[in-house]
């Protein structure tokens, strides 16, 4: 049962950064074609364009959705390519309690960054 | 006479041999066998144990494809032995080893046992809700053609095993249920014969059940006789996915018709036509 | 027959890419999951990279300017091509494991029609939008490398 769920979280968030990071790879790499959200000169990635949009709160949401989804969708990915290694029972309740305490961490350490931006 | 049809080609057979009384590790052999036209790679084998190296073992029974024993992997693909013609495949050498992802007992023999305990696992019989019912039946349960259509399908499976050998997953993970288990557990998930889900469930959808196939689609591959085990993997996955989100419908069970008489039944429709020419 | 001794036969990660068959699907399938890998490795590298340079100006140029020889380019370029397909085939895995596009169970009739040859059509389609993307991805970065 509780795989059947894994699973089907794996399949939403796949379907949510398809869509979010999709957006976010037309930002930062379709530049010269599209142009989206980089008002000021320069590459996508420089700090003007960087600051501007993280000054919306919209942005900020959807990057820290972003960051969520493709943390768990990445690290059961992970997870499902170690297991079918057969690995011993105890190894594999390692690499879930691993997993989840660095998942955590990972999500808070760039919840942390993308809000730092409005401390400025 | 067809000059071509009475050619004798010689073939050079390749095989895995290995002898767990005498041998640490499995190693080739090299025989010549004589092909006609028409050979399969069965008949060769015959021809070098009753010629050339009587201790050559493998499974075999039927020799006409349907009883799923000589199972093996010729030429890098997997095979029945008894389906496969010589000269399809090559008109020089054949290689030929026993299917993978199995423990080997002799030469050409896998230990199939993980498979029937995988089988029997995902209890492959139909479960009835009523528990009475499986004893003591009480009258006839009628299908229609569409119900049927369900899961006839997957009912053609021979239990050769060589879907197992595919399956990338098999190749690395001990304790998956391969492809043949799970596609069993759909058919009687499916039938509406059947109320035994809930109880499959809990065998198929763990950590090393049907979540752990991915679609490489090799059993369909080379399943002989188009069972198409991917099909009924991806179906399973659906049901218990829908199952989970509480979006599962409940199916329809079937008719059942009185108390068992002996007697025929009124208003049984006639067979679907014949697949084959009857002329 | 417990006593037997027996040989191993097992496949191992060699059978993630051939083994008994050499299909299509198998191939993608061997892909989807490098792809994957890859990603993920680039992933947790770019939340610490990132975190850190969002202080200030000064920060992120500094972060940035470590990354300007052609080797990050093209490892950049490496990503979002890896991102293309493992998207594409994606949605393409979308839809066949929840059994939309494999065709309804049906009697097989010799020679055989199976799933795999209900889903070629999407298959193709996908690859060609992976092609597409990562084409129009390149124009920028060849743009940028000037």
């Amino acid at each position: 049962m509780n795989e059947t769920s894994y699973w089907t979280w794996h399949i939403i968030t796949g379907l949510l950064v398809l869509i979010l990071l999709g957006m976010h790879m037309l930002i930062m790499h379709l530049d010269g074609i599209l142009g989206w959200f980089s008002p000021a000169e320069g590459e996508a990635v420089s700090w003007d364009n960087v600051f501007s949009r993280s000054k919306h709160v919209g942005f900020t949401l959807t990057y820290v959705l972003l960051l969520g989804a493709a943390l768990y969708h990445g690290l059961y990915g992970l997870r499902t390519i170690l297991f079918e290694l057969s690995p011993p029972v105890r190894l594999q309740k390692f690499i879930n309690v691993t997993f989840w305490v660095g998942g955590v961490f990972l999500f808070i350490v760039g919840t942390y960054g993308s809000l730092a931006i409005f401390k400025q | 006479m067809n000059k071509e049809n009475e050619r004798t080609y010689n073939i050079t057979y390749h095989i895995r041999r290995y002898n767990p009384e005498k041998d640490s590790a499995p190693y080739w052999s090299q025989f010549t066998v004589k092909v006609k036209p028409g050979m399969t790679v069965l008949e060769g084998l015959h021809q070098i144990k009753e010629t050339q190296d009587n201790s050559l073992s493998w499974r075999f029974s039927c020799r006409m494809g349907v009883c799923g024993s000589c199972g093996m992997m010729i030429n890098g693909k997997l095979a029945l032995a008894c389906n496969t013609q010589i000269l399809d495949i090559s008109s020089t050498a054949l290689t030929i080893g026993p299917i993978p992802n199995f423990d080997i007992i002799k030469d050409l023999v896998p230990d199939l046992t993980p498979l029937f305990n995988k089988h029997c696992a995902v209890q492959p019989y139909i479960k009835r809700d009523d528990l009475k019912d499986m004893d003591v039946p009480s009258g006839e349960l009628y299908q229609t053609p569409e119900e049927l259509d369900r899961y006839l399908q997957f009912t053609y499976c021979i239990k050769c095993g060589l879907c197992m050998g595919a399956c990338p997953t098999m190749a690395t993970d001990k304790d998956f249920l391969g492809p043949m288990p799970i596609t069993q557990a759909y058919r009687y998930c499916t039938d509406t014969r059947d109320g035994g889900f809930h109880e499959r469930k809990e065998v198929v959808g763990t950590s090393h059940g049907a979540f752990r196939c991915h679609y490489a689609a090799e059993c369909s591959n080379v399943c002989p006789k188009g069972v198409d085990p991917a099909r009924a993997i991806q179906f399973m996955k659906r049901d218990l996915v829908l199952d989970y989100l509480k979006l599962k419908k409940r199916k329809a069970p079937c008719k059942e018709i009185g108390s068992y008489s002996g007697k025929p039944v009124d208003g049984i429709p006639d067979p679907p036509p014949f697949t084959v020419d009857q002329g | 027959m417990a006593n037997q001794k027996k040989h191993s036969n097992h496949l191992g990660i060699l059978g993630w890419i051939g083994g008994g068959s050499w299909g299509h699907e198998r191939l993608l399938y061997f892909i989807h999951r490098i792809t994957g890998i890859g990603i993920l490795f680039y992933f947790i590298l770019h939340i610490f990279v990132t975190t850190f340079g969002r202080f200030s100006k000064g920060d992120w140029e500094l972060i940035m300017g470590g990354f300007e020889s052609p080797i990050f380019k093209i490892g950049e370029f490496l990503v979002f091509a890896a991102f293309a397909f493992h998207a594409f085939n994606g949605i393409r895995l979308v839809l066949i494991e929840l059994g939309f596009a494999v065709g309804k169970a049906e009697d097989p009739v010799y020679p055989y029609r199976t799933s795999i040859n209900k889903q070629k059509p999407l298959m193709l389609l996908m690859m060609i939008l992976a092609m597409v993307l990562i084409l129009a991805g390149s124009y920028d970065f060849i743009r940028l490398a000037h």
